[in-house]
């Protein structure tokens, strides 16, 4: 380790933009943007999978809020939602007073609260329309065998719709990483942040944003890989054999 | 008119902007779109390489990390090129990147990307019979691209042309951030001004919901017009 | 009260969609060992008559009584449905259905379909059940076709998998809804050398068919139905051979 890093800086000593400081800011904005978009995702999940059932309920009172918070989180802005978020906190009278803020004064947490309910109500659309197009009848058949309606949803509705809405999820998680780079507006250090630090510190927006763009992508790409390789484990029913 | 404590007036003037914007680069985003899509399913593999680069590229990155390359990058870009004119040509002019159309060229370039995916999907859509048909009784290849190709095509098109616009519509909220004085800009301002954010952001939000509203209205009437003669048969599947 | 339960015993059964009333009172006994085969024009009503006897379609009047048990309802202001779910559950446990469209589930591969309903229904050990739907996989020839999804098999292995999954809830009553209509006509016979092996060996089964000759030879009782009503009812030999109405004689005949 001790060596990687003499060898690194010898490395870079020849360039005035790269430096180890540098690169530093940039290996914190990763971390800081995978955490963001890893924890909105799995919170978003655990949400969606029951708003999705509930948006498919023959109850008015039930569908219909949900209805109304997937149309309003899919039809603004994320920058606004984070902003909402974000002030909402920071502006709220007393707030720096009580226990809350310790955890609120970073914006990591509004941003978060912005992003889960952003991604949460994209997934619900997303579990929502898969579950609606399982085959009538698969469900015939587990109803005709005697399943009761939770144990239907666990073994045959759900597992079918996950498989079948992995593509689309697969774009959501794309998305999302895409999006969290307004995160950089509320102050928080991500990639983006780093890379616009870099540039206003050097004035150099080619090196800043062309090599930050060029991580966006490697993620980009991984993101793709683990879903195709997914797709290919849990698709298989949809393919001919020993394809 | 709704004062809001005095930024109502330019809150709907950034409204006016946000619109502007998005309907520009809506026509950028399908100009480079139906090139791209030509490149696309061009023969040639350089032109085909090109768009592939295209598309991947700019699908593969943040629109704001995009925006900000753009825009940031741009000004430097167009001033080291008319430096370069300076020295070699004598000629001395100043362009000065406005944030305007940084953001059009910008949002035009990622959507392009996401209109040339729709495009090459329609364009593969219509059946080469219809435009045999078309040249067997005399079109030229432009008459037939008018009259026959581009109608069908577009039935395949609308939907994903929708759901661009959707998306065009929102990620217009990111010029607010490169100092474009679009609606978001204007109640981001009036926030930390008055420390009222639901005063500002809440009424935004109304708008691109309206916007987005009335566009899938107006869609799902275009659409209608282009289903013409597909419709009953597609019921009768059922 | 008789010494064997009548497995499957429906009185009186009629059903209406909308302003139409597709069954007009229909009755029905299955002893244990009988095999009932319904036949009819389409939209005489025998699948709907099939499908409310596993409460995949509610009667609006008359009664069922599985295995001595008869099924409660009540009337709601929707019309009227079974009062206690949980039982309708049960009862349906009992009577494993095949469909037209075979219906396995498309996700789990063929030994998992079949061992779905008797673990996740029945309880059944998971060991035991993976034994049990193995044998039966042999018997209707897939045996080799356990690891593959239902999308990776043709038509007639689906159906005969989708035996082997009814015969895994060890059913009082099979019903068959037209099982063989979906196939293509080289694929039918594997799948009614299974059903006709299940008859001989005294399964209880009710099946609605257009396959005449295979009625014939399996049948206990054959049932016309014409517009939701019983036309004739009895052995085979005397329905289709010496039908008395000018209906199914002309239902009977071969058409060109």
């Amino acid at each position: 380790m001790e060596q990687l890093n003499g060898w690194f800086t010898e490395l870079l000593s020849g360039n005035a933009i790269f430096t180890a400081n540098t690169l530093n800011f940039y290996w914190n904005g990763l971390v800081t943007t995978v955490q963001l978009v890893f924890l909105c995702l799995l919170i978003g999940i655990f949400l969606a999978v029951p708003l999705a059932i509930g948006r498919g309920s023959k109850r008015p009172w039930i569908k219909w809020p949900i209805y109304a918070y997937t149309y309003v989180f899919r039809g603004t802005p994320l920058l606004i939602q984070l902003y909402l978020v974000y002030y909402g906190v920071v502006f709220f009278d007393g707030i720096q007073d009580t226990i809350f803020w310790v955890v609120f004064k970073q914006a990591f947490y509004p941003a978060l609260i912005a992003f889960t309910l952003n991604t949460a109500a994209y997934t619900t659309e997303i579990f929502h329309g898969a579950i609606k197009n399982t085959a009538k009848g698969e469900i015939e058949a587990a109803r005709a065998y005697g399943m009761s309606k939770p144990l239907m949803m666990r073994r045959i509705i759900l597992p079918s719709a996950f498989r079948r809405a992995l593509p689309a999820y697969g774009n959501e998680v794309i998305f999302m990483l895409h999006a969290s780079a307004v995160a950089s507006v509320v102050t928080i250090m991500d990639l983006t942040g780093a890379a616009y630090y870099v540039y206003a510190r050097f004035y150099a927006p080619f090196q800043a944003f062309i090599f930050v763009a060029l991580i966006y992508l490697c993620l980009t790409f991984s993101i793709m890989f683990v879903f195709r390789k997914l797709e290919k484990r849990l698709l298989a029913h949809l393919r001919p054999r020993g394809v | 008119m709704i004062d809001l404590q005095g930024y109502g007036p330019r809150l709907l003037e950034g409204a006016l902007v946000t619109l502007e914007l998005a309907v520009l680069s809506l026509i950028l985003a399908v100009i480079l779109g139906l090139l791209t899509a030509s490149a696309k399913l061009s023969r040639n593999r350089l032109i085909h390489g090109v768009g592939t680069l295209y598309t991947t590229l700019i699908r593969g990155v943040p629109d704001l990390v995009l925006m900000m390359l753009l825009f940031y990058g741009g000004q430097i870009g167009i001033n080291m090129l008319t430096d370069q004119l300076y020295y070699a040509f004598d000629i001395d002019i100043f362009i000065n990147v406005d944030a305007f159309v940084a953001g059009v060229i910008t949002i035009g370039l990622i959507f392009g990307a996401y209109m040339g995916e729709t495009f090459r999907g329609a364009f593969q859509s219509v059946e080469e019979g219809q435009m045999e048909a078309a040249r067997a009784y005399g079109m030229s290849p432009l008459l037939a691209f008018r009259r026959v190709r581009f109608p069908l095509m577009m039935r395949h098109a609308l939907p994903g042309i929708g759901n661009n616009w959707m998306v065009l519509l929102k990620t217009t909220a990111l010029v607010s951030i490169i100092g474009l004085t679009d609606m978001v800009r204007v109640a981001a301002e009036a926030t930390k001004a008055t420390h009222e954010p639901f005063l500002f952001m809440i009424p935004v939000a109304v708008i691109y919901l309206l916007i987005a509203t009335v566009s899938e209205w107006g869609f799902a009437k275009l659409s209608k017009r282009y289903n013409t003669g597909f419709g009953e048969a597609s019921e009768w599947n059922n | 009260m008789a010494a064997t339960p009548i497995p499957l015993e429906a009185q009186g059964i009629k059903k209406r969609f909308g302003n139409h009333e597709v069954l007009k009172g229909l009755s029905l006994q299955a002893q244990k060992g009988d095999v009932i085969t319904l036949i009819g024009a389409s939209g005489s009503g025998k699948s709907t008559f099939l499908r409310c006897m596993n409460l995949l379609e509610q009667p609006d009047e008359g009664e069922l009584i599985v295995h001595n048990e008869a099924i409660n309802f009540r009337t709601t202001k929707h019309g009227r449905e079974p009062a206690d779910w949980k039982q309708v559950e049960r009862i349906r446990a009992k009577l494993s259905m095949v469909f037209q469209n075979f219906n396995l589930w498309s996700h789990m591969t063929l030994l998992d379909n079949v061992i779905e309903a008797p673990v996740h229904v029945l309880g059944k050990p998971k060991k035991q059940a993976i034994d049990e739907a193995r044998s039966l996989l042999d018997r209707v020839g897939l045996l080799d076709r356990a690891d593959y999804y239902p999308t990776q098999m043709s038509g007639g292995q689906q159906q005969r998998g989708a035996i082997a999954r009814a015969l895994a809830m060890d059913p009082e009553v099979m019903l068959f809804d037209e099982p063989t209509s979906a196939l293509d006509p080289e694929l039918v016979g594997d799948v009614l050398k299974v059903m006709r092996g299940l008859a001989d060996e005294g399964r209880t089964m009710i099946l609605v068919t257009h396959e005449i000759a295979f009625a014939r030879d399996v049948s206990s009782q054959v049932i016309y139905l014409h517009q939701g009503v019983i036309e004739e009812s009895g052995a085979p030999a005397e329905i289709l051979d010496n039908p008395r109405s000018e209906r199914l004689r002309q239902f009977l005949a071969p058409k060109h």
